[in-house]
């Protein structure tokens, strides 16, 4: 009992990250209704924005790691990101609008192998280890029914929790309470009666890969205060299951991804710590491949009729 | 009737130029092999891809089954049959075609998805099936999990090879161009019309997908008893995205020009270790030319934006 609640702990902890990553995802596929295959490689560039802005901040801050240093280089990281997010989009899928979804598909997984590679190029291929910022330390949980005292979590788990949370409660206020919010759910509905109505279809889909792409970047600092070690192919196998998350939740339902994130998460974990390590991917491609057979729509998403 | 007497003609070429081939350069021979396992991935990925248009991108994961496959039975039943060289011969085409068949299962199972998924779900499937394969076999001590799998015979040369090449296209051609294939189009240009015009789609999907994972099946079991050695990494997404590639950059639905991609994309890696040995170019030049993949990724970029149908192929429908 003691170590399934301390592998559901861990699971939290991953799945928070999974389902940063998942909402990306979810937003673009809900305006543009395409997976952008390149998103997990967004959230490896955010690891390595980290990994060079971290030492300066460091410095910044007078050599001391603590939360303002985290703070600052997850704000930086989460604008770099969406600048990256809205380039990408200006440059490879904007001219490819109203082409086959086919063309998109390739040229998607295209920019993915590029920045991949790119990566590789830039960063060199060898794992880096990521700069100390938050000095990190093993947390128990306070004492009240005796024998869970023996649980903790790492203080890094702790605040990657704490900040996804914080980031999906902003994400929800932008989406439900904002102009563009709005905008992006109009999008959604009905692209070309969203034009008519007077919505600049261009800005709000740069706005929503923006968005996206900043959760991603953040993801990508939270992973690295917590696995030090980060290489240019992280974005992978993070980017695939957080699409397994996305489309496990219901893809282009936001509440969806993040459940589905978690989800994901406590799965892998599980099998990991139960099962066998070589069969965590097998294991999350076979739910993705039961969700899709089972229920498309995913756990929370609608049912859409298909347009002839 | 003609095209039946090109294929007479090429496998008899095959036989010819095989009994001289043992004599070249290793090296030479290698990349010569190399384009005939080419030649038959793609021109049945091209079957999927191209004529039936459901994007498939676990093809590498079709090969892992025919090379596991047929290594596993010419390791332990490969002298069942006698240990006279032709015995031993018709054994490792047989384990070729059991390969092959296997993998056909392997594409029957992946087909059966594709009946309710289209464009991107498709294709992350078929990505997570080839995950799945490569997981199964990493897990299976019996093919050598994660060590790789070794101590085939070299049994693979010039004629198998371009034999089977010279089939798969024969196959895959006759196939498209009979009123019977015509249905593969159909598929691609509109499912929904092809479906009210009669036509049974999902028998159609189903079938591209195993004939083609047939001849991925085979083009396993020649790429492992050539090499002599498999890993589950070889059989890895980036291989399946070597031969979409090679489809794309042919041309969707153009077996020509799908097999001159497969000549050049070969041949390409190669051309390029070269260059990068070259200590006149500058120094970033010859690390991007090392990396063949930031090549092949600009490639796909460059491609899609400016001549989405590939080189030789038709352009898709502009579809809302």
């Amino acid at each position: 009992m003691l170590e399934f609640l301390q592998q559901l702990i861990n699971g939290l902890a991953q799945g928070s990250i999974y389902a940063l990553i998942a909402l990306g995802y979810t937003m673009v596929f809900g305006v543009l209704r395409f997976i952008n295959f390149a998103h997990g490689d967004v959230y490896m560039l955010g690891a390595f924005a980290g990994f060079y802005i971290g030492p300066k901040m460091l410095r910044l801050f007078g050599d001391q790691p603590g939360y303002g240093v985290l703070i600052s280089m997850l704000l930086v990281t989460m604008i770099l990101c969406a600048l990256i997010g809205i380039g990408i989009e200006w440059l490879c899928y904007r001219p490819l609008r109203n082409r086959p979804k086919l063309t998109v598909l390739i040229t998607a997984i295209g920019v993915s192998l590029f920045l991949e590679n790119g990566g590789q190029f830039l960063f060199g291929a060898d794992p880096k280890s990521f700069p100390e910022i938050l000095t990190d330390r093993y947390i128990s949980l306070p004492e009240t029914w005796g024998r869970i005292s023996e649980l903790g979590i790492q203080l890094s788990a702790a605040i990657s929790m704490l900040v996804t949370v914080i980031l999906l409660f902003g994400l929800r206020h932008i989406v439900l309470h904002t102009k563009m919010g709005m905008a992006m759910r109009a999008l959604s509905f009905n692209p070309v009666a969203a034009s008519l109505m007077g919505i600049n279809n261009s800005v709000v889909i740069a706005f929503t890969f923006g968005l996206g792409s900043a959760l991603a970047g953040a993801a990508g600092i939270l992973t690295s205060i917590q696995q030090p070690s980060i290489d240019p192919l992280m974005g992978i196998s993070a980017g695939l299951k957080a699409f397994v998350a996305a489309v496990l939740g219901g893809i282009g339902n936001l509440p969806g991804a993040a459940l589905g994130g978690i989800l994901i998460g406590v799965i892998e974990t599980m099998v990991v710590g139960y099962i066998s390590p070589t069969y965590r991917d097998a294991i999350v491609f076979g739910v993705l491949i039961l969700i899709l057979l089972l229920k498309p729509t995913g756990l929370l998403g609608a049912s859409e009729q298909e347009k002839v | 009737m003609r095209s039946q007497l090109v294929l007479l003609l090429t496998l008899i070429a095959c036989g010819v130029i095989s009994t001289f081939a043992t004599g070249m350069n290793p090296y030479y021979y290698d990349i010569l092999v190399g384009i005939g396992i080419n030649i038959i991935l793609a021109t049945g990925l091209n079957l999927v891809n191209g004529y039936t248009g459901q994007f498939s991108l676990g093809h590498a994961g079709f090969m892992a089954v025919g090379a596991y496959g047929s290594s596993w039975l010419t390791l332990s039943y490969g002298y069942i049959l006698g240990s006279s060289s032709i015995a031993i011969t018709t054994g490792y085409v047989i384990a070729l075609l059991l390969g092959g068949i296997g993998a056909a299962l392997a594409g029957l199972i992946v087909g059966i998805p594709s009946l309710r998924l289209r464009g991107d779900y498709l294709a992350i499937v078929t990505l997570g099936f080839n995950e799945i394969i490569k997981g199964i076999i990493q897990n299976c001590e019996a093919l050598g999990a994660q060590r790789g799998l070794g101590g085939m015979v070299l049994h693979t040369n010039f004629f198998w090879t371009f034999a089977f090449a010279a089939l798969t296209v024969y196959v895959v051609v006759s196939l498209v161009n009979s009123t019977y294939g015509r249905g593969f189009l159909a598929v691609k240009d509109d499912e929904i019309a092809a479906e009210a015009m009669g036509i049974n789609t999902t028998k159609y999907k189903v079938l591209a997908f195993v004939l083609a994972a047939f001849f991925a099946g085979i083009a396993g079991g020649l790429y492992a008893h050539f090499k002599q050695f498999i890993h589950p990494e070889g059989f890895n997404f980036i291989k399946s995205v070597d031969i979409v590639v090679m489809v794309i950059l042919g041309g969707m639905g153009s077996t020509v020009g799908v097999c001159l991609a497969a000549v050049l994309l070969t041949i390409l890696p190669e051309f390029l270790r070269k260059v990068s040995h070259y200590e006149w170019l500058p120094d970033w030049f010859r690390h991007v030319a090392e990396n063949r993949m930031i090549l092949y990724s600009l490639l796909l970029i460059i491609l899609m934006l400016t001549r989405p149908q590939g080189l030789f192929g038709v352009r898709l429908a502009r579809k809302k």
